[in-house]
């Protein structure tokens, strides 16, 4: 099943008077349980398209379905309903609350659900995720006291405390060192692995690449490479050609 | 509900990661509500102590005289009917609630000596003791008032004036001493302190106090003229030598009663008019309902159908009331106008450091955003930051104004009056404050565009 179905994406951005063309008609399938890998040079609309994949924009025109519901043209206040159920982030900076501790960092986005959850509840879900991505003994640490390795992993289990289908993280391993990039991108191969979870990783740099299934190539506003899902038994190596 | 748990909770939590900040911040809205409460509580101090002296001048007196007598067409001006009585008086002290005090008052005027010096005062009143409450002047500089008893035996005891004290004893002092007021002997008990001029500028203190019984039957006789009855006729005790030569209007008719005939044929108690009666209302306030009071409850004693004029007339002293409500309006205004400006200058404060808030918070709004948070639920957080910022402030702020004003109490010996309504107004403020400075920063902030906002460096 398609968790992610675009059709013809187009988004313009109108600086003064010229309108600036960033995505030319963008189509792309995602599965549930993919690890894709979104590639492209600085100003190929990478960023452009991940902020409308994730929720965070709309496009000017074109269809996006995800998980199947029809979300191209949701309010701001529809699409926020969205990214808290749905979606999970995962950025460059990490993006930590400062002064905060681990815990409290995870349990954040739990403020805007809807659902409700219970003090208690909230704790004992930010703990196991914690504990899941090794950081069980530094639940009341500060991110001031964190390595960027362990920030970043705090910032993966933020990402998935509202158990959400689809994550998404922008240059996960920018700030990181090979050692940590390394861990960090094992740690989502793991998520994606056990708990089938969607991941869609935004990276210029094809050694990230190579930890995804598939990658999608973005050029000048349009797909290189990668649209859709290559067939069975070509999926065990880095599609696209990597240098 | 529970949303709003995690929204204070989070305010909390994002004050916290700031203290200095915060405590900086609040310390405008602290300065502002402290000031506003000291203010106040001094203010009401001031204001009472002001209101104080100028009801000590009066303002809630109140003076009932009669009506006018006429006779074949002419009139003999007001306070000529004969038809107010001390039971009046007791009936108004018993009966109207807003009443304080009351005393009916005799007034003759006429010659006081005292060894070789002598003087008419500008006042001679026969009353009660509880003239001088109705008066203010209930602290006397030496001796005693005169007592209820006195006034039912008609005793003469006398107290005097300031004035007449330097006028007939000089550097004595006339306790104890006796005044010849027109020929009767009066024990000098006891002397005023000192008033000064009224509002019309007469001399308040050129007075003479006695029991109304006294001067009633034993110095002016008749119904109180304002006459100089020394002039007229001294009554017929004959030490006055002048007595032989131009024999006063009395003259007897019948030939005067045996003692045995007198003690048979008691002659009926005299009806006892008076000439006026002096009433303080509980407050400056109540006198106008003090005046309805009294005006129902004269006319239905003095059995006056709902048709007819009133035989008496009840007086305020307006002028003085109206100086008294415009002094507090003012001091209220004043006030106010101070504490404005401080809350103001307090909001401005908390606009100010929430903006450079929401500023340095981009990435975290951006972050909040992107994890699901609405538009509005970042305008509720920073309001509420900024609401418990000032009500944080507001709290602190009463009790260092509360601190501020006891001090100046204790210190400098300032009156001060706690104003519960400068508490509640502080702590509506200070929230309000909160809600308006606060609301431009929050609106700011829930109006950013996540995405910029997750990029602001």
């Amino acid at each position: 099943m398609n968790l992610i179905e675009l059709k013809d994406i187009f988004k313009t951005y109108h600086m003064g008077e010229v309108d600036v063309p960033v995505l030319k008609g963008i189509s792309l399938t995602v599965e549930a349980g993919e690890l894709v890998a979104l590639m492209g040079a600085s100003g190929s609309g990478k960023t452009t398209l991940m902020n409308i994949l994730g929720c965070l924009d709309h496009s000017t025109s074109g269809l996006y379905r995800l998980d199947g519901e029809d979300i191209s043209g949701l309010t701001p206040d529809g699409r926020a309903l969205i990214r808290n159920q749905k979606i999970g982030f995962v950025f460059q900076s990490f993006n930590l609350l400062p002064r905060t501790s681990a815990l409290d960092n995870v349990i954040m986005p739990l403020t805007y659900t809807a659902a409700d959850i219970s003090d208690r509840e909230a704790r004992q879900r930010a703990t196991e995720l914690l504990q899941r991505v090794g950081l069980g003994d530094r639940l009341h640490h500060d991110p001031a006291q964190l390595s960027g390795g362990q920030q970043q992993r705090v910032a993966i289990a933020r990402s998935m405390i509202n158990r959400p289908k689809l994550l998404f993280a922008d240059e996960p391993t920018g700030n990181l060192d090979t050692h940590t990039s390394k861990e960090v991108l094992e740690m989502f191969q793991k998520l994606n692995r056990d708990e089938g979870i969607t991941i869609i990783l935004v990276t210029h740099d094809t050694g990230v690449a190579r930890h995804a299934k598939r990658v999608v190539r973005i050029s000048d506003g349009l797909i290189e490479a990668g649209a859709v899902l290559p067939a069975a038994g070509e999926n065990d190596g880095p599609k696209g050609g990597a240098p | 509900m529970k949303k709003w748990y995690r929204t204070i909770r989070t305010a909390l939590h994002a004050l916290r990661r700031n203290v200095m900040r915060s405590i900086l911040t609040t310390l405008g809205i602290i300065i502002g509500v402290a000031a506003v409460i000291a203010m106040m509580e001094i203010g009401r101090g001031s204001s009472d102590a002001i209101q104080n002296t100028i009801t000590s001048m009066g303002a809630n007196n109140l003076l009932i005289m009669p009506g006018t007598a006429a006779s074949g067409g002419v009139s003999f001006g007001a306070g000529s009917a004969m038809t107010m009585t001390p039971e009046d008086c007791d009936a108004i002290l018993r009966d109207c609630p807003l009443v304080r005090a009351g005393a009916p008052v005799v007034r003759a005027r006429t010659q006081v000596v005292y060894a070789g010096r002598n003087w008419v005062p500008m006042y001679i009143y026969g009353t009660t003791p509880q003239f001088l409450d109705v008066r203010d002047w209930t602290a006397l500089a030496e001796g005693e008032p005169f007592t209820e008893r006195d006034v039912r035996n008609g005793s003469k005891v006398c107290l005097l004036g300031q004035t007449l004290v330097r006028e007939l004893f000089q550097n004595e002092s006339p306790i104890g001493k006796e005044i010849r007021v027109k020929n009767v002997a009066f024990r000098v008990v006891g002397t005023l302190a000192r008033k000064g001029a009224n509002m019309m500028g007469m001399d308040q203190d050129d007075i003479l106090l006695a029991p109304w019984t006294t001067i009633k039957y034993r110095v002016s006789g008749s119904s109180a003229s304002t006459a100089n009855q020394s002039a007229s006729s001294a009554s017929g005790s004959g030490v006055n030598s002048l007595n032989a030569l131009y024999p006063s209007a009395s003259v007897s008719l019948y030939p005067a009663p045996s003692d045995t005939q007198a003690a048979d044929t008691p002659l009926p108690v005299r009806f006892a008019n008076v000439d006026q009666i002096m009433v303080a209302a509980q407050s400056s306030e109540a006198s106008a309902g003090a005046v309805k009071q009294i005006t129902g409850l004269l006319r239905e004693r003095h059995r006056i159908r709902a048709d007819e004029p009133e035989d008496f007339t009840v007086r305020d002293m307006t002028e003085m009331t109206k100086a008294l409500s415009s002094t507090t309006l003012l001091m209220t205004n004043l006030l106010l106008c101070v504490a404005m400006i401080s809350l103001v200058v307090g909001g401005v404060g908390i606009m100010n450091i929430m903006l450079v808030s929401v500023t340095e918070r981009t990435r975290e709004i951006g972050l909040r955003m992107a994890v699901g948070a609405r538009g509005r639920d970042i305008l509720r957080q920073f309001l509420v930051e900024a609401v418990l910022l000032c009500l944080a402030g507001g709290a602190f702020g009463i009790g260092l104004g509360r601190l501020t004003s006891y001090l100046v109490h204790s210190l400098l010996h300032w009156p001060t009056a706690l104003s519960l309504t400068a508490i509640v107004a502080a702590v509506a403020v200070s929230a309000s404050v909160g809600i308006v400075f606060g609301f431009y920063p929050a609106w700011k902030a829930s109006r950013l565009d996540p995405i910029e906002a997750l990029r602001y460096e």
